[in-house]
């Protein structure tokens, strides 16, 4: 049997159909994954991610470290609290993982640190790429097994949470702006998430997550599994590592280019010459959405033709449950305009071509 | 444990058979067949009229995880079809062996059901794939 998160029992008792996810027994839904997805874009549904790997980065040369590691830069962090999504590179310029990293401190102040939260799948070779470049820096490095993740998502989620957590924990959820954390009484609280929808990711104490998961479904917070995370996510038009983007990948072939600091010029991150290189003589390929109105689902892995231009792939792909019909991100030729087709199940199929994401709060984005 | 009614018939390929007496059978997927799908969201039906064999191609039913082929477990001619599930795949899951239902055959050979699995030899079929 694989890793269990703090939740399990709560996951077992709700009658969860549980699936190995990269070496955790999670929760792939409760029921209908379809339903799940319903509850975060209409009122709040809530995950558990305690899976995923959080690092903490200490230590005088913290920041120096992360602007050397990460794509993006945190000295563009200027308030306590605030994340910052990254992609952390090979000297190839390849993603090694995509990431969120948080100011714990006001900046550049002394004892400044930042939390990193990053990919399950990808902990051991995050965690030793991570040391290896810290070699050369005074940084500390401490991974935070011990610490359980509930996202609670959806327009009502913030609400919810509200009711149910001590008087300072309300005021601060009610006072968090967007892509924002603070910490409260032993619980880092913030207000980001991977729906596309308004909410909260809390980072708490293993041994607190039972009971607040429990206080959450007594206030109509529905549990929400793996399956309905992916169908949220693609909708909002967000990667997945692994399946977008991967070590072979440059983030300017995967819609990651405006989390690429390449100002100021003198930052010398992992994996710069790489991607100003490829910037410089421009991209073969891109990320962009699919959409197909008529019946049937695209499916990662299926070829696109475009006429002219040659051959792409869908990356990720599903039903749509917000919209009703299906929708893909795919890699294709970079000159690629409004329209392709898909090889599905022996047919081609033509599908539109839209620039992500399809859903943000709860409404079709796309045109 | 998914349901395995004892008054139907099954095939190893996850269909249920109802035999409705004079020769017609109606058809769907088992209760353990949408289990494994997860959210159906689209379902082909066969086109009514036509002719197919046992193991022919039958339709598709996509859920949000994966597309499978529906396969006829007989051989006949389809004189009915769900056209329900065009606007409620959901009843797949929700209603496997009643609103559920895919289509409706008129055999060509009544002898073809004496090959049928039974409710035990189905659920130890299931047993047996994991």
């Amino acid at each position: 049997m694989g890793h269990k998160t703090a939740l399990h029992a709560q996951h077992h008792a709700l009658g969860a159909k549980l699936v190995d996810f990269s070496g955790w027994e999670m929760p792939l839904h409760y029921g209908s994954q379809v339903e799940e997805h319903h509850k975060v874009r209409q009122s709040a549904g809530m995950f558990d991610v305690s899976h995923m790997t959080i690092v903490d980065v200490s230590g005088a040369q913290a920041r120096s470290y992360l602007r050397h590691l990460l794509a993006n830069d945190v000295a563009s962090l200027k308030q306590k609290g605030k994340a910052l999504y990254s992609a952390m590179l090979n000297e190839k310029g390849g993603v090694i993982d995509d990431l969120i990293v948080y100011l714990m401190t006001e900046p550049d102040t002394s004892g400044e640190w930042y939390r990193v939260v990053v990919n399950c799948g990808t902990r051991e070779k995050d965690l030793r790429w991570m040391a290896d470049q810290a070699l050369r820096f005074d940084v500390a490095l401490t991974e935070q097994p011990e610490l359980a993740m509930i996202a609670i998502q959806g327009p009502k989620a913030r609400q919810r949470v509200e009711q149910v957590v001590s008087e300072s924990r309300a005021r601060l959820i009610s006072e968090l702006k967007p892509f924002v954390g603070q910490e409260s009484e032993g619980w880092f609280i913030a207000r980001t998430g991977y729906t596309g929808e308004d909410g909260l990711e809390i980072m708490l104490p293993d041994d607190e997550a039972e009971a607040f998961w429990q206080q959450l479904l007594d206030a109509g917070v529905a549990p929400c599994g793996l399956g309905a995370r992916d169908t949220l996510r693609l909708e909002a038009g967000m990667n997945l590592y692994g399946s977008d983007m991967d070590e072979q990948t440059s983030p300017l072939e995967a819609g990651m280019g405006w989390t690429l600091a390449l100002e100021p010029a003198d930052r010398q991150f992992v994996g710069r010459d790489a991607v100003a290189a490829l910037k410089a003589s421009g991209v073969e390929q891109k990320l962009v959405g699919l959409v197909l109105t008529e019946r049937g689902v695209l499916r990662a892995h299926q070829k696109v033709v475009v006429d002219g231009l040659g051959e792409g792939e869908i990356t990720s792909g599903s039903f749509s449950p917000t919209l009703g019909f299906s929708i893909a991100l795919a890699r294709v030729p970079a000159g690629t305009g409004s329209s392709a087709e898909v090889e599905m199940r022996g047919k081609r199929v033509p599908v539109q071509v839209v620039k992500p994401p399809f859903v943000r709060h709860g409404e079709k984005v796309f045109s | 444990m998914s349901n395995v009614p004892n008054e139907l018939k099954y095939v190893a390929s996850h269909e249920w058979i109802r035999d409705e007496g004079n020769g017609v059978v109606t058809i769907g997927i088992t209760d353990h067949a949408q289990d494994l799908l997860g959210d159906v969201v689209f379902v082909e039906l066969p086109d009514l009229g036509a002719e197919v064999a046992a193991g022919d191609d039958a339709g598709v039913v996509e859920s949000v995880k994966a597309a499978s082929d529906v396969y006829a477990p007989l051989s006949g001619e389809v004189i009915a079809i769900n056209e329900a599930l065009e606007d409620a795949p959901e009843s797949v899951n929700s209603d496997p062996y009643g609103d559920g239902w895919f289509f409706q055959l008129k055999l060509s050979d009544t002898s073809e059901l004496d090959d049928l699995l039974d409710a035990d030899g189905y659920a130890a079929h299931c047993e047996a794939e994991g």
